[in-house]
């Protein structure tokens, strides 16, 4: 009997707390998106709760995809305030928002995260590559004699007699990873499309699309899953190893690995800024304006995101591996995002 | 002729069994050999994870910290404009104080300097004054954790002779910090922070309070749902139940649950849950709920083992002396069960609270800077911090996700070592 009177005050207890806190308002902001904004979101909420006293709002890692999922599943408690991205959002993403009554965004563009290609620093040979020497090491398939076959090369002098003499072998992301996603769009197709078989060919990008987006599975491309530190890792263990990550992973650790040249421009934050150098991809963040006003804090959390503290150069952002906006643009985004100028469906 | 044949017959038994013996004894050796070297792996193996865990996380056991004695300006803090107020101003006054080789009207180098100042010193500077505002004016001694690139030095994680551009401290601020130590304001103390701070972007103020809050409350609500439930399932199929085909057919379906990937379960959360019943994303409550789904098979086959390890004897004696059948269940057999059931649910819980996959779809590896007051806050579990840590660029992580790995572990040790002390103490040989 015991047991049983036990059983019923506890799920009596249980099912009265739920109901009580369910019914109870939001107080604090949600903020889900990509894994690459993730870090900067994280900064932003932390200086905002201190600063404030305010809740900590909420910031879950759901990558770039999954992340808008959840921000255009519609208006109201449920749903998430805001969502970061390593992509502009798509036109079939714009469209889910709007049929789900999410039709006021601001978009937001916060500034770039260059995807860089690392190396041991015990590794003394200069490394400059080309994206069509990256393309032809890493792609599944490649122009081999003329035909479009599987890739043949092994070793890096393969490919090109300069580079050094050593077996091609690069970590990077899963196919999950936004990382991955721009690795092959920014890096993969460009690549791609500048090998002379595909320009002389004259294939258009829908080929490349289909055809240039595979890695390599036969061993040269290791998918190291989502965690960057572990690339580290194995980098430091093997110096003729390559690592593809976010720009913020090999700027902490400047002291064990070095930048690989991409068509002889080093990742720095000047050439990402600059967009001189080529892998580079912007980030943004995206708000709910039928939110604001009604979610606690959400106002004063964005101003936070918007002040001169966290965006300028030298800014806790950049601290942090964020690659700024030029000043003009900040200002000219501190005037958008503050007003909450609804964005345009994109193309 | 048939003696002979006879006598050799025996003897060439005899003959067989000696000249097989030695092959015997070999095969005996081989075999324990092997038992030997799988144990030997066995441990080797357990030794190598604990021994890289220990080598990297010892080190975020400590913390760096600096002690200064700070005078409190009135003319930066104002007591009517509190909680508002010039703290950082106040903090890198005291640091130059110590450090009169730092030209105080040169921005850049104080700007350097005061790097040493984790994040949080102004704000614990700021509470500190708010509960106290009679402060203002006065000197106070306060000793406050330094910034991530100070702590990896002072535990030789960061090589003084890396080349000074790669390095994230250069030779200025190390010889500031050569100096600080000199005059003894740079201690190393037991790193608290670790249990008692939540979750920050900063290694010297990230702690696992949040984590484990979480993982407590997570538990605490699969506990509560599990295990009553899961007694009661093996009671009745036990005990009441016809034997039939439908009975059959639950059984082997309970030992199918028990087997079924984590993940899935994370995935029916979610879209029952948080989709359907409108539960909030990344709350202990959800994730309760998820892990006593994962759990209760566990604590169903356990129960029913201990309820089967019940002598009928004991059954026949109770209902001989005109018990009910509800009476026997629960004033004899169910109580002669609980150590084995307690058992099962320890160990349950203990494998509920290493689970990460359905914690992850449920939203549980948010970034939260505060410590959850109750299930329904939203919180992170032990798994999912050290899964966030992980992924964290920062150098100061590596070393405190080994830490939280090692806590995680202690947590599970100590949950199986009061399973095995509750069943060595109160288990019945009968």
């Amino acid at each position: 009997m015991y047991y049983l009177k036990l059983t019923a005050s506890a799920c009596a207890v249980a099912a009265i707390s739920a109901t009580a806190s369910v019914a109870q308002s939001r107080d604090e902001i949600r903020i889900v998106g990509s894994s690459t904004v993730f870090p900067y979101t994280q900064a932003v909420a932390e200086q905002f709760a201190n600063n404030t006293g305010a809740p900590s709002p909420i910031v879950e890692s759901t990558g770039t995809g999954g992340g808008m999922q959840i921000f255009c599943g519609g208006i109201g408690e449920a749903h998430a305030d805001i969502t970061g991205a390593s992509r502009a959002m798509k036109a079939s993403e714009f469209q889910l928002c709007q049929d789900n009554g999410v039709t006021e965004i601001t978009e937001a563009l916060i500034g770039f995260d260059g995807l860089s290609l690392a190396i041991s620093r015990a590794n003394d040979a200069a490394w400059d590559l080309t994206l069509g020497e990256i393309y032809l090491a890493l792609g599944a398939q490649v122009p081999v004699d003329g035909e479009w076959a599987d890739n043949p090369y092994t070793m890096w002098n393969e490919i090109n007699p300069d580079l050094p003499a050593v077996e091609i072998l690069a970590y990077g992301p899963p196919p999950t990873s936004g990382t991955r996603d721009a690795f092959v769009e920014l890096a993969m197709h460009a690549g791609c499309e500048e090998l002379a078989f595909v320009e002389e060919g004259g294939f258009d990008g829908d080929w490349v699309g289909e055809n240039c987006s595979r890695m390599r599975t036969d061993g040269p491309f290791v998918e190291a899953g989502e965690n960057d530190n572990l690339i580290v890792q194995r980098l430091e263990a093997d110096s003729n190893a390559l690592g593809i990550f976010g720009y913020s992973f090999l700027y902490e650790n400047l002291d064990k690995l070095k930048g690989v040249q991409i068509e002889g421009v080093e990742p720095t934050i000047d050439t990402i800024a600059d967009k001189s150098y080529p892998v580079s991809r912007p980030l943004y963040f995206y708000i709910k304006n039928a939110h604001r006003g009604v979610i606690p804090n959400l106002n004063e959390f964005i101003e936070e995101y918007m002040s001169d503290d966290a965006l300028m150069t030298g800014g806790y952002l950049s601290e942090r591996g964020l690659v700024p906006l030029a000043e003009d643009r900040i200002v000219e985004l501190q005037d958008a995002v503050l007003d909450g100028v609804s964005m345009e469906a994109p193309q | 002729m048939t003696d002979i044949s006879s006598g050799s017959l025996l003897l060439t038994t005899t003959d067989k069994v000696r000249a097989s013996l030695a092959k015997r004894h070999r095969k005996q050796r081989i075999l324990q050999g092997f038992g030997i070297a799988a144990i030997s792996i066995a441990f080797l193996m357990l030794f190598i994870l604990l021994w890289s865990q220990i080598a990297t996380g010892y080190k975020a056991f400590m913390q760096t910290n600096i002690t200064l004695d700070i005078y409190v300006d009135p003319a930066e803090i104002n007591v009517d404009r509190l909680p508002r107020g010039d703290f950082d101003d106040v903090l890198t006054a005291a640091l130059l104080e110590k450090l009169p080789n730092v030209d105080a009207t040169d921005r850049a180098a104080v700007r350097e300097a005061s790097g040493i100042f984790s994040n949080g010193a102004q704000f614990d500077l700021r509470d500190r004054i708010v509960e106290d505002p009679s402060l203002i004016g006065q000197t106070i001694n306060m000793r406050m954790p330094v910034s991530d690139p100070y702590d990896q030095l002072y535990k030789e994680l960061l090589d003084r002779e890396t080349p000074e551009e790669l390095r994230r401290l250069n030779d200025l601020q190390i010889a500031n910090y050569d100096q600080l130590l000199d005059a003894g304001a740079i201690t190393s103390k037991l790193n608290t922070g670790l249990i008692t701070n939540a979750d920050s972007r900063f290694p010297e103020l990230a702690g696992l309070k949040g984590a484990l809050l979480g993982s407590f409350w997570a538990l605490l609500v699969c506990f509560l749902i599990a295990f009553p439930l899961g007694i009661g399932a093996a009671v009745y199929l036990e005990e009441f139940a016809p034997k039939n085909k439908i009975s059959d057919f639950i059984e082997v379906n309970i030992n199918n649950l028990a087997a079924v990937p984590s993940v899935v379960f994370g995935l029916l959360a979610l879209s029952v849950f948080i989709g359907l019943f409108g539960l909030p994303r990344s709350v202990p409550f959800v994730g309760g709920l998820t892990l006593a789904l994962m759990t209760m098979p566990t604590i169903i086959i356990a129960t029913r083992a201990a309820l089967k390890a019940v002598p009928p004897s004991i059954r026949e004696a109770a209902l001989g002396v005109g018990a009910s059948k509800q009476q026997v269940v629960f004033g004899h057999v169910v109580p002669l069960a609980m150590p084995g059931i307690l058992t099962g649910t320890i160990i349950g819980l203990a494998q509920a609270l290493g689970e990460t996959a359905p914690l992850l779809l449920i939203g549980m590896n948010a970034f939260i800077t505060s410590a959850p007051g109750s299930p329904f806050d939203s919180a992170t579990a032990l798994p999912t911090q050290i899964f966030i840590w992980a992924d964290s660029p920062e150098r100061g992580f590596v070393s405190r996700t080994s830490a939280a790995i090692l806590v995680l572990l202690t947590f599970l040790i100590m949950m199986n070592a009061i399973a095995i002390y509750l069943r060595s103490k109160f288990e019945r040989k009968w």
